[in-house]
């Protein structure tokens, strides 16, 4: 059959061998715990209104305890009219959406149109489904095409369930609760957006895994209007000082000098030609 | 070995189930199919709205249970291949085509699937039909029920269900059992989704939480 993108589909069937492989990989570490990858506990959300979608996600990277990034994008570009908000682990997120959005771009060259959502919702499907869950993304894509605006959660075994209104990551339940109470549908611009933006600040308080900014990205027929950020952390402090030091500020006690001893083994001029 | 307890929500470690309550029960002219709308991924509950039966045809519809991901995969490839098979035949396919097509995918992967789907519906040969197809066997049943919360109610199916009900005794019939499982079954709840399908047509219908019927509840 052919194909209108470049993803190439294996042969047809259920294809466990890396799950195989990767318990085989166990054995190699003697009984000690093998690696883990790096999460980063989010809160992302997203919520369909009137004229298109609204997605949210705070910026907040974490490695076990320490905050990596205190910027980090978590919305991610797939398509001109589609957004992807991702959680879990870091590097499965991100490379996922990338090779979405690439598939997605070429698909666009070939036939001359925007993608649609349930596209990209089926080629993640097929490939998160395919990988039986070893490819730690979960994703939320929200877009608006042709038939409409829609918003779709995409779990890491390749199920999928789509919603009006969505959120997921660490900070999941706290979000939920903010939009289970204020959704309704056909909500307008400012009130979809304080909403979301009510949902990601709900679960930057309640969980750790969540904080600094919050950003924000709304889709409709117009356009896209990227907010990044929407709004700052109200705990975000200025450096109270310059921490360069004038040279001399340390002073030097002793100094030792040892030439190192160079021959030259062998020497080859090649002339450059730069008429 | 024991599964390792990953520190966090358990939506990041746990595979996506649909803890459910299916059923699908024939009657004179057609089937009608039941489903409850919960998602659950541990203790999360991942959707509350999720409707699990799945439409393979016009009048072929099947119903969910079991990890999500399985199971919807098994309905888009069995749609796919039920698609192409009745442009082949140039006419709509068999309820025993949609079904054995289910029963192929779930008997070959066995081992590395855990989705259970029933599939009912209507054609013009042998009018409703229901089959289970549980494990990979292909049976035909007047009524069959699947899912986590079937189990709480084999005892109620099995006591009220009798030959001859009409459409709206049958509908009845299933809204009460989905009402008892999900009373009663942690992994089901939410509303409540029916189809009948008969030589007309597919009929979908929504029961809202409270407008289930309520039984001993105290």
């Amino acid at each position: 059959m052919a194909l209108s993108n470049v993803l190439q589909t294996p042969a047809a069937g259920f294809n466990f061998d890396n799950t195989a492989r990767n318990e085989a990989l166990k054995g190699l570490f003697e009984g000690a715990q093998a690696p883990k990858p790096l999460k980063t506990g989010t809160t992302i959300a997203g919520v369909v209104f009137k004229d298109g979608v609204v997605l949210g996600a705070d910026t907040r990277a974490t490695s076990s305890e320490v905050v990596a990034d205190k910027m980090c994008a978590k919305i991610h570009y797939i398509a001109p009219n589609i957004y992807c908000c991702g959680a879990g682990t870091a590097a499965d997120t991100e490379k996922t959406t990338e090779l979405l959005s690439s598939n997605l771009t070429i698909f666009s060259l070939n036939s001359g149109r925007n993608p649609r959502i349930i596209m990209a919702v089926n080629i993640l499907q097929d490939m998160l489904y395919r990988y039986h869950g070893q490819i730690g993304a979960n994703l939320i894509l929200g877009g608006v095409d042709c038939t409409g605006n829609h918003l779709y959660s995409v779990g890491p075994y390749g199920s999928v369930n789509q919603v009006p209104y969505l959120a997921m990551g660490s900070g999941d339940l706290a979000a939920l609760g903010i939009l289970e109470d204020g959704f309704k549908p056909d909500l307008e611009l400012e009130r979809a957006k304080e909403l979301v933006r009510g949902a990601i600040h709900a679960g930057i308080m309640s969980d750790l895994g969540s904080g600094n900014n919050i950003d924000i990205c709304v889709i409709t027929r117009q356009g896209v209007d990227y907010i990044r950020p929407y709004q700052e952390s109200e705990y975000k402090e200025n450096r109270k000082m310059k921490y360069k030091y004038r040279p001399g500020t340390t002073p030097v006690l002793t100094e030792k000098v040892v030439p190192l001893k160079l021959e030259v083994v062998q020497e080859s001029v090649q002339r450059m030609d730069t008429a | 070995s024991p599964e390792e307890q990953t520190p966090g929500p358990g939506w990041l470690s746990e595979e996506v189930k649909t803890g459910t309550t299916i059923i699908a029960v024939e009657f004179n002219g057609g089937v009608v199919l039941g489903s409850d709308s919960r998602v659950s991924a541990g203790e999360t509950v991942v959707n509350r709205v999720m409707n699990k039966l799945s439409p393979l045809h016009d009048k072929i519809y099947c119903a969910l249970s079991g990890s999500a991901a399985d199971a919807q995969t098994i309905a888009e490839m069995v749609n796919y291949q039920l698609d192409v098979h009745s442009t082949e035949i140039g006419e709509d396919p068999q309820v025993r085509s949609a079904a054995t097509l289910v029963k192929n995918i779930s008997y070959k992967y066995k081992e590395e699937l855990s989705a259970h789907l029933i599939v009912a519906g209507w054609d013009r040969r042998d009018g409703g039909q229901v089959f289970a197809t549980l494990n990979g066997l292909l049976t035909r049943q007047p009524f069959a029920v699947g899912g986590s919360g079937s189990f709480y109610v084999y005892g109620f199916v099995d006591a009220e269900y009798h030959k001859g009900m009409s459409k709206e005794e049958s509908q009845q019939f299933v809204i009460n059992t989905l009402s008892l499982a999900m009373s009663r079954d942690g992994s089901s709840g939410g509303v409540a989704y029916i189809v009948t399908i008969d030589e007309h047509g597919a009929e979908e219908k929504v029961i809202l939480g409270n407008d289930l019927p309520s039984f001993f509840d105290q």
